[in-house]
């Protein structure tokens, strides 16, 4: 058996490979995103971006309705915007299997918050799987899609940022192709959840809950590892190896499916040990069963509510006050936090829109990070598509004292996600606020993906590719202004006239991501800080693009200057929005 | 190091200095070398110019892809100052590898805070075993700066007792064709830094 290194989204990527399964609907979203681009490589498979998380499962549901064998993947938050046909194909079940990642993002690496997506199972009375690493994520996928099939019922398969981001030793397989039973069939009493046959489904769901109860009792992914039995640690996922690194003779129930639970064998276990610890990140959400079955169990009062664990975490709050090591160095740090990078559009959008002095609504994506200092280009941002509604909201409960200051900024690919039918209510129902749309090309913050505006589709064949001007336009709004970010003066100019004109504006700012390869731009040679004309002014370090650095000391007679601007000429792109702010034309 | 102990390393520096391809190159030579390995990075907000770290941890079993803090044999740290971010990570006895390149955070180049001085002396007065130099110029005499992750993983090596050979193999599978010369050339001089 051959064995490589893969992190868990590659091994997930393997696992549903190796189990034949040849259907895939997702949207981007980090720590999910590899799952299909990983996927899509593969030979004889179907996989596709879908415009958000909803219509990736309802993708998925149609072709499991056909029979065929589907997975839907995306991120935690991802989950909240198809909550609506996940919690009702739980009622209606599938013909084929129908298998729906969560990437959960505990510690918020990437993310707007670190909500434990475990509750939506037991929510949605849908069975989940939790891996603990890339090797179980491989062998659980395959498990999902067996239960999917064996319990006709959707099945979720969790997992988290570490388990997804890791990398370990993975052993592969074959892959077996099951016989293909993609067929018409109607049921339709079975899938058309009116009323009367949506009562009649929601009792199977609970004959299918019981079995699956059942079932789980003798789960082969439910792990006892009696050692010790003073301490008895109740886990699963990652926290199992972070307790296993510190607490290696301790003894272990490892739940590999954590909805439903096994209640008999919890409570076997319990009667195995003298004190139990449950391990788990984020919400008490086995540590509340565990209890409800009457067993007394240490928790959450002594391990943290937010944030990941690591082994540090579990060892500390086990054994007292028993702190990590100290740094020895006291003094504050500069911090980095991510940046923009040389060469963006959204740098020179960003900064006309900073003297523009309006609130500014923002949304999902690497534009988010200009809220950061110096740019500090948002004032608000809560989840993918909320800037147009929000904005929309703030300009009509302000009326007056809102007029010409209200502005969101959405990109491209979270406009298509979410965002049309925010402007369609904002046309409809009539605001003055300005929606900028930052066209780049890509879905830039996950990795450069396709979407329906980029004119290609994730398996690489050319597509239908949608004009946001002509869309915007269908919608019902009048004024619409297509700009080119890098060009500030022609930015500043359009921020100025439609934050001014009534009635709903939309500027469509358009420039491909410095990172996109497709978009081809021709290479432009790096800038230069002239010495002898640089006043050192700071107003290019205002940009915040990663080139520009400041050499303190730097002084020149006849000039007040205390030092001068610098341009790293390595990852300079030329991109030339520094040399529009230079006023003293140092910068060439 | 007892041959059951698992060993902890972590890569730190700044986005865009190749940390990652630095830690897959390890991690797949430790699996080359029998042992089990495991990694954890953060992708994501990891863009150019971020903090970027990533554990990777190998012996007979290993369970967590993170280490916990206190706990760290071998920090190899890609930037000067990046090295005094991660020291509580750090155990007593642990070996740092340093280089000696420094990259301005945006507060030092508004001049809001300043530049750690002194770092390599700091350190030393810590930490029993620090090898610095300047990864980005031996790299440039290897025939890129882009080969300073290498020139580290060639002094890395240094601290391993891994087969020389097999680091080598790793390397040549890691790279495009045109690229091996120059990254067996920085993996040396890394040995000799």
């Amino acid at each position: 058996m051959k064995k490589v290194l893969l992190s868990g989204n590659e091994a997930i990527a393997r696992g549903v490979y190796e189990a034949g399964v040849r259907f895939a609907a997702a949207y981007p979203g980090t720590p999910s995103t590899e799952i299909m681009e990983q996927f899509a490589k593969y030979d004889g498979i179907y996989a596709e971006w879908a415009p958000n998380e909803k219509v990736a499962v309802e993708v998925a549901i149609g072709a499991a309705l056909g029979g065929a064998r589907a997975l839907a993947v995306m991120k935690h938050v991802g989950v909240n915007v198809a909550a609506d046909p996940i919690f009702t194909v739980s009622y209606t079940g599938i013909e084929g299997a129908l298998v729906i990642i969560s990437a959960d993002d505990p510690s918020m690496h990437s993310s707007q918050n670190e909500q434990d997506n475990r509750n939506y199972a037991k929510f949605a009375k849908i069975p989940m799987l939790e891996p603990a690493d890339p090797q179980e994520a491989k062998e659980f996928i395959k498990l999902a899609f067996q239960i999917s099939e064996q319990f006709d019922t959707p099945v979720f398969l969790r997992t988290t940022t570490r388990v997804s981001h890791s990398k370990s030793v993975v052993a592969l397989e074959d892959s077996h192709l099951p016989e293909n039973k993609t067929k018409l069939a109607h049921h339709a009493a079975k899938y058309v959840m009116v009323p009367i046959n949506a009562r009649m489904r929601r009792v199977e769901v609970e004959k299918r809950e019981r079995a699956l109860r059942r079932f789980v009792e003798t789960f082969a992914e439910n792990k006892m590892e009696i050692n010790d039995p003073e301490v008895g640690i109740i886990t699963a996922g990652m926290p199992y190896n972070y307790a296993k690194d510190v607490f290696p003779d301790y003894s272990y129930l490892k739940l590999g499916m954590v909805y439903p639970l096994p209640v008999k064998m919890i409570k076997q276990f319990a009667g195995k040990v003298k004190k139990i610890y449950v391990i788990e990140e984020l919400d008490p959400y086995l540590e509340e069963q565990i209890r409800a079955m009457g067993i007394e169990v240490t928790g959450k009062e002594i391990f943290p509510y937010t944030n990941e664990f690591d082994p540090g975490i579990i060892k500390h709050a086990i054994l007292g006050d028993l702190r990590g090591s100290v740094s020895p160095y006291k003094e504050t740090l500069a911090l980095r936090p991510p940046n923009l990078c040389p060469g963006c559009p959204h740098r020179g959008l960003f900064y006309a829109l900073k003297k523009s002095k309006a609130y500014v609504h923002g949304d999902i994506g690497c534009y988010t990070l200009s809220y950061l200092k110096p740019l500090e280009g948002l004032h608000s941002c809560i989840c993918m598509g909320a800037s147009i509604g929000m904005a929309h909201g703030m300009s009509k409960a302000l009326k007056e004292k809102g007029k010409g200051k209200v502005v969101g900024v959405i990109g491209d690919s979270t406009f298509l996600h979410s965002g049309i039918t925010g402007l369609l209510n904002m046309a409809y129902n009539n605001s003055d606020a300005l929606i900028i749309i930052l066209d780049n090309s890509t879905t830039a913050m996950t990795g450069m993906q396709e979407h329906p505006g980029t004119g290609f589709t994730l398996m690489g064949k050319e597509a239908k590719k949608v004009n946001l001007p002509v869309l915007v336009s269908s919608l019902g709004i009048e004024n619409i202004r297509v700009i080119d970010p890098n060009n500030l003066k022609e930015t500043q100019i359009a921020i100025k006239d439609e934050l001014a004109s009534s009635g709903p504006s939309v500027i469509i700012a358009q420039r491909p991501c410095a990172l996109f390869k497709r978009a081809n731009m021709k290479p432009v040679p790096p800038l230069k800080i002239d010495p002898d004309k640089c006043e050192g002014c700071k107003a290019c370090l205002g940009l915040n693009c990663p080139p520009i650095a400041w050499k303190e000391g730097v002084t020149r007679e006849g000039s007040k200057r205390k030092g001068l601007a610098v341009i790293d000429e390595t990852i300079c792109n030329g991109c030339g929005l520094c040399a529009q702010v230079c006023k003293f034309n140092a910068i060439a | 190091m007892k041959d059951n102990k698992v060993k902890s390393i972590l890569f730190a520096g700044v986005g865009g200095q190749g940390i990652l391809r630095a830690s897959d190159i390890m991690c797949q030579t430790m699996m080359e070398a029998g042992f089990d390995v495991k990694k954890s990075e953060v992708h994501g907000m990891a863009q150019r110019g971020g903090c970027v770290t990533s554990h990777v941890r190998y012996g007979a079993r290993v369970y967590s892809p993170l280490a916990a803090s206190g706990t760290i044999d071998i920090l190899i740290s890609f930037e000067k100052m990046e090295a005094l971010r991660y020291l509580k990570f750090l155990s007593h006895d642990a070996s740092i590898i340093l280089n000696t390149e420094e990259i301005n955070p945006p507060a030092v180049n508004m001049g809001e805070l300043p530049y750690p001085a002194d770092i390599i002396n700091f350190l030393k007065n810590h930490y029993a075993k620090v090898i610095a130099f300047n990864a980005a110029e031996i790299a440039q005499q290897a025939g890129s700066i882009k080969a300073a992750n290498v020139v580290l993983l060639g002094a890395l090596s240094n601290l391993t007792g891994i087969d020389r050979a097999i680091w080598e193999n790793v390397i040549k599978k890691s790279f495009p064709q045109k690229l091996i010369k120059l990254n067996l050339e920085a993996f040396q001089k890394g040995i000799a830094a």
